[in-house]
C-alpha cells in the first residue's frame, strides 16, 4: 500500500526531473537536490526514476488485486457493520454492542477464546513429541506418512466421520463403544434397569436412590409392586407371582410386576396373570442399617430370616435398577468444544509433526553429539537443548495455527448437532449464521467479522515481523 | 423451514442429509414427458420447478405427463434445491425463468408476490379452485388480495402414530382427548414401553408439538395473530400451551429416554424407536409422512402395523389441525406463462390431484378428489381428516415465520424449544426468550 503514493504522483515526479535537466555533471541525488532549481542532468538519478517508475508499473497488477479482493472487502465490511440488517440505516456502533449483549455471540467469543488457547497449545506439543519420536522409530517415514494422512481429507469429510464416532449410541459411535465396552467390563449391569415402583402403593423412593416401604414388623408378609418392564425383559424363568406366607421372626413377601399384558390389572393387587421379578435384591432395614438381604425367587418371592424383634423396612436399593451405562455424552452441551477441537487435531497433527520434524533435520548434530558426549541424559537433552534451539520453529507452527484455528468453521458447523449449535459455535460460524444461516442480519454479521479481523491482525502482525527477521538475518 | 423430503429421510443418518443436498444441486433437470402430437398447445414447452426429489418427483412427473397427455404441451420439471427463493430469483434474473414454480412456505409466497414476480390466477384456475379448497386455502394463496398459488399438495401435521402391538400390550385404545393422551402414555410406560419417541435433535418437531397444542388450546383467531407476531409470545395463552406441553416433556414415561436421549433423536430416528427392529417407545407424533417412512423403512403396512389418531383436543378446545403444504405459482417473466396458467388449471381440478393419489404419499386439500383415489386407507383417513377440517385448518406457524425464528437449525424457536425439552421448567422464561428472538426476526 505505501508504494500507491508513488503511482498517483508521477507527474510531479516527471516536473521533478525536467527541472533537474540542466547543468551539472554526474553527482549523487543528495547533490541534485542541494542543486534544486538549476538542475543537472543527471543519468544516474534518471536511471533511479525510471527503476522506480518500472518497479511500480509491475507491483500495479498485484496492488489492484489486493485492493479489489483485500483492501475493499475489509473497508466494505467495516461501513457495512455500521448499517442496520437491511443495509439501508445507519446505525453506528449499535450492531457492537449488539454484538457484546447477545449470548449466543458471547458464547461463540468464548469458545473462539477456549479454541485459540487449547489448540495451537496441543497441536504444538503433539507435534514435538511425536516429531522427536518419530526421529528415532525405524520406520519413520511411513509412520510419518500415516500421520500426516489426515491433512489430506477435508475438514468436511473429516466432521462427518467425527460426527459418528462420536454418536452417543454405542451401537453406532465407536467412541463410546470402546468407553461403555471398558465400562461393563468391571461393573455388572443392573437386572431391571427400566422398572419403577407402582406410585402410591406402599413404595416410596426413586430408582436412582432405590425404593423403600415403611415400617413393617417380623412376621408379616408384604407385596412391593414394580412396573416398567416390558415382557420380553422379564427373564425367561420368572413365574407367577406369589406372596408367601407369613413366618414367625422373619419378613417375606413378594417383588413382582404389576401390570398384566393387554389389560392393565389393578394397581397394586397380584393379579392372576402377573409375573414375579427374579434376582432383585431386598434389604431389611433398622435404624438405617441394612441388617438382612437376600435375592428374589423366580415367583419374585423372598424371606429375610432371623430378625429380632422391632420395626424394619424393606428396601429395593438403586442397584437394581441403575440404567445400562450409556457412555460419555460427547455431543453434550458441556462435551462439544471439546470434542471439535478432538478432531481439530486428528487433521492437523500431521501438519505440526512434518513441520517441526523438518527443523529437528536442521539442528547441528554437534550440539546433540556434544552433549552427549557430556553425559546428558535424553529427557535433558530434550528439555534443554532440542527445544530451545528449535524454538522459532514451534514458534511459527503456533501462530500458524493460532490464526488457522481463529477461521475454523466446518468441523464445528458439521459436529455440532442441532440443538448444541450454540454451544458450539466459534465466531466464524457465529458470524456465518448471523448474516446467512436463516438470520440475514448482514449488518452484525459484518460486525463480527471486523472483530474477527481485528483478532487475527496481532498474530499475522507477529508472524510477518518473524518472517522480515528471518530474511534479514 | 420445508420438512426434509421422504427421499431424503429414506437416507436416513444425520450427516446424510448433507450429502443430499449437495447432490440434489447438482442434480438437473430431465423430461417430463414427450409431446403428443396434436392437441392444443402442441409444441409449447412448460417447464416447472419444485423442491421434490426422489419417488415424489417421480410421482409429480405423472401428473406432468397427464398434462402432456391431454395438451399436447412438453413439460420439463427442473428441481430447484432445498431453497426455492434463491433459486427463483437467480432464474429471473438471469432471464430463464420457469414457468410454474411450487412453493413449500407461505412466507416465501408472500415474498415472490411482493417482488412482483407472480401472476394472478387465472380467472379459470381462481373459479375452479375457489369451488374444490377451503376458503383457508384460497387465504394461504392470497397476498394483498389478488389470488396467485394454488395449493396442490398438503400434508397433515396433527397425526399421532403409534404401533398397535404397543397399545394392545398395555390394554389401551386411541385416546380422545390430551389428558386420556397422557394417562394411555403412563400405561404404555407402565407396560414397559416408554409413550413418545420425540425428534428433539430436529428442532421442527418441536415446533410442531407447540403448533398443535396451541391451536387446540388457544384456538385459531390466536393461532393466527400469533402467526403474524401481532400477539406477543409472552402472551398467557402462549405460557399455558408450554405447560401443557410441559407435562409430557418433563415426564419421563411418557418421553422415550427423557429428554436428553429425545435431544439426540433426529426425525428418521423416532420413527426408528416406533417402528424399527427394537421398539423403544409406543408413539411418535409427527404428519402424515411418519407412515411412509415407516412402510419404505421397516416394511410396515400404514392401517395395519403403523396406525395414526388424530392429534387429541386439548383442554375444551377442537382438535387441531396443522398443515403445511406446496403451492403452484406462476412467473411473469416466464416464456410460456399462458401455457403455464393452462397446467395451473390442470391442476385445480380433482383429476390431476387423483393421479398422485394412486401413487403414494399424496394429500389433496381438494375436497373433490374422490375417496377412491387415494392408494390406502391411511392416506384416505388422512386426506379426509384434512378436507372435513375445513376452515379451521391452519399452516405450520413455524412455516409462516420468518427463517430466522422458525427454520433455522441452532437458532430461535427450534433452539429455544430444544432447550425448554431439556429444561421444562420455567415455561414464563421461555415464552420470554421466544418473544424477545420473534421481536428481533419479526422486525415488529
Amino acid at each position: 500500500m505505501d508504494r500507491r503514493p508513488d503511482t498517483t504522483g508521477r507527474p510531479g515526479a516527471a516536473r521533478d526531473s525536467d527541472a533537474a535537466r540542466g547543468p551539472g555533471t554526474g553527482r549523487g541525488p543528495g547533490s541534485g537536490r542541494r542543486a534544486a532549481g538549476r538542475g543537472a542532468a543527471d543519468p544516474r538519478r534518471r536511471a533511479l526514476r525510471r527503476r522506480r517508475l518500472l518497479g511500480a508499473l509491475f507491483a500495479l497488477p498485484a496492488l489492484l488485486l489486493l485492493g479489489a479482493l483485500v483492501a475493499y472487502p475489509v473497508v466494505f465490511s467495516v461501513l457495512r457493520s455500521l448499517f442496520d440488517a437491511t443495509g439501508d440505516r445507519f446505525v453506528g456502533a449499535d450492531n457492537y454492542t449488539e454484538m457484546v449483549r447477545d449470548p449466543a455471540t458471547l458464547k461463540a467469543l468464548r469458545n473462539s477464546a477456549v479454541w485459540v488457547v487449547v489448540a495451537p497449545v496441543l497441536l504444538t506439543g503433539l507435534g514435538l513429541v511425536l516429531a522427536v519420536l518419530t526421529e528415532r522409530v525405524r520406520w519413520a517415514t511411513a509412520f510419518k506418512l500415516v500421520l500426516f494422512l489426515p491433512m489430506a481429507v477435508s475438514f468436511l469429510a473429516a466432521g462427518i466421520v467425527f460426527r459418528l464416532a462420536y454418536e452417543q449410541d454405542p451401537d453406532r459411535g465407536v467412541l463410546n463403544a470402546v468407553v461403555v465396552g471398558v465400562h461393563d467390563a468391571f461393573a455388572e449391569p443392573s437386572p431391571y434397569p427400566t422398572a419403577r415402583a407402582r406410585e402410591g402403593k406402599g413404595l416410596t423412593g426413586t430408582p436412582a436412590g432405590g425404593y423403600a416401604t415403611g415400617e413393617v414388623r417380623p412376621g408379616s408378609a408384604v407385596a412391593l409392586p414394580f412396573v416398567g418392564v416390558a415382557p420380553g425383559a422379564v427373564p425367561g424363568d420368572a413365574e407367577r407371582a406369589r406372596v408367601p406366607e407369613s413366618a414367625p421372626g422373619a419378613l417375606s413377601g413378594t417383588v413382582y410386576l404389576d401390570f398384566t399384558p393387554g389389560a392393565g390389572g389393578r394397581p397394586g393387587a397380584v393379579d392372576a396373570r402377573e409375573k414375579g421379578l427374579p434376582g432383585m435384591t431386598v434389604e431389611a432395614v433398622r435404624d438405617g442399617r441394612a441388617v438382612a438381604e437376600t435375592r428374589t425367587a423366580a415367583d419374585g418371592s423372598f424371606r429375610l430370616d432371623g430378625l429380632a424383634e422391632g420395626s424394619y423396612r424393606l428396601r429395593v436399593p438403586a442397584g437394581n435398577f441403575a440404567a445400562g451405562y450409556g457412555g460419555v455424552d460427547w455431543l453434550g452441551p458441556s462435551l462439544v468444544t471439546p470434542a471439535v477441537i478432538g478432531a481439530y487435531l486428528w487433521v492437523w497433527t500431521g501438519f505440526s509433526m512434518v513441520l517441526i520434524g523438518a527443523g529437528l533435520a536442521a539442528l547441528p548434530r554437534d550440539v546433540l553429539e556434544a552433549a552427549r558426549v557430556d553425559g546428558a541424559n535424553e529427557r535433558q537433552i530434550f528439555r534443554r537443548i532440542t527445544v530451545p534451539l528449535l524454538a522459532p520453529v514451534l514458534t511459527v507452527v503456533f501462530v500458524t495455527l493460532v490464526i488457522n484455528v481463529m477461521k475454523v468453521f466446518d468441523l464445528v458447523y458439521v459436529i455440532a448437532p442441532g440443538p448444541v449449535q450454540e454451544e458450539a459455535n466459534v465466531l466464524a460460524t457465529r458470524m456465518w449464521l448471523v448474516s446467512f444461516g436463516g438470520g440475514n442480519d448482514q449488518g452484525l454479521g459484518s460486525a463480527l467479522s471486523v472483530l474477527l479481523l481485528l483478532l487475527v491482525v496481532p498474530a499475522m502482525v507477529f508472524n510477518i515481523r518473524r518472517f522480515r527477521k528471518g530474511g534479514s538475518r | 423451514m420445508r420438512r426434509p423430503s421422504l427421499t431424503t429421510l429414506r437416507a436416513a443418518g444425520a450427516l446424510s442429509a448433507t450429502l443430499a443436498l449437495a447432490l440434489t444441486a447438482t442434480a438437473c433437470g430431465d423430461g417430463g414427458g414427450g409431446a403428443k402430437s396434436g392437441g392444443e398447445l402442441a409444441g409449447t414447452t412448460v417447464t416447472v420447478a419444485g423442491v421434490w426429489t426422489g419417488s415424489e418427483q417421480k410421482n409429480f412427473k405423472k401428473v406432468l405427463d397427464a398434462f402432456s397427455a391431454k395438451t399436447g404441451a412438453k413439460t420439463v420439471f427442473v428441481p430447484s434445491g432445498d431453497n426455492v427463493s434463491t433459486f427463483v430469483g437467480s432464474k429471473i434474473e438471469g432471464g430463464n425463468a420457469p414457468d410454474v414454480v411450487l412453493v413449500p412456505q407461505v412466507g416465501v409466497l408472500a415474498q415472490f408476490a411482493k417482488a412482483g414476480w407472480l401472476k394472478p390466477l387465472s380467472e379459470k384456475a381462481a373459479t375452479t379452485a375457489g369451488g374444490n379448497l377451503a376458503p383457508v386455502w384460497k387465504n394461504y394463496g392470497t397476498v394483498g388480495g389478488t389470488f396467485y398459488g394454488l395449493y396442490f399438495k398438503a400434508a397433515h401435521k396433527s397425526t399421532v402414530w403409534y404401533a398397535p402391538d404397543a397399545l394392545e400390550q398395555a390394554g389401551v385404545t386411541e385416546p380422545k382427548s390430551w389428558d386420556e393422551l397422557l394417562a394411555a402414555g403412563r400405561t404404555l410406560a407402565d407396560s414397559g414401553r416408554p409413550a413418545f419417541a420425540v425428534a428433539g435433535e430436529d428442532g421442527w418437531t418441536l415446533t410442531d408439538w407447540f403448533e398443535n397444542v396451541y391451536l387446540s388450546q388457544a384456538g385459531p383467531e390466536k393461532y393466527d395473530l400469533l402467526a403474524r407476531h401481532e400477539l406477543k409470545w409472552t402472551d398467557p395463552s402462549v405460557v399455558t400451551a408450554l405447560t401443557t406441553l410441559a407435562e409430557v416433556f418433563e415426564d419421563e414415561r411418557l418421553v422415550a429416554g427423557g429428554a436428553a436421549e429425545a435431544l439426540r433423536t433426529d426425525f428418521p430416528g423416532s420413527v426408528e424407536k416406533v417402528f424399527g427392529p427394537e421398539p423403544k417407545a409406543g408413539m411418535v407424533y409427527e404428519g402424515d409422512f411418519v407412515g411412509g417412512v415407516a412402510k419404505d423403512e421397516y416394511g410396515k403396512k400404514p392401517g395395519e402395523d403403523a396406525k395414526f389418531f388424530p392429534f387429541p383436543a386439548v383442554g375444551g378446545g377442537k382438535a387441531p389441525v396443522v398443515s403445511g403444504g406446496d403451492a403452484a405459482v406462476v412467473l411473469k417473466d416466464a416464456e410460456n406463462a399462458e401455457a403455464g396458467m393452462r397446467f395451473l388449471e390442470f391442476l385445480a381440478t380433482p383429476e390431476a390431484a387423483e393421479v398422485w393419489a394412486g401413487a403414494g404419499g399424496f394429500l389433496s386439500p381438494n375436497k373433490d378428489v374422490r375417496p377412491e383415489a387415494y392408494a390406502d386407507d391411511t392416506a384416505r383417513a388422512t386426506a379426509a381428516s384434512l378436507v372435513a377440517a375445513g376452515d379451521s385448518v391452519r399452516f405450520d406457524m413455524s412455516d409462516q415465520a420468518p427463517a430466522a425464528f422458525g427454520g433455522t437449525k441452532g437458532a430461535g424457536e427450534w433452539k429455544l424449544l430444544q432447550d425448554f425439552l431439556r429444561d421444562p421448567s420455567d415455561p414464563r422464561r421461555t415464552a420470554a426468550a421466544l418473544e424477545a428472538a420473534a421481536a428481533k426476526a419479526y422486525g415488529n
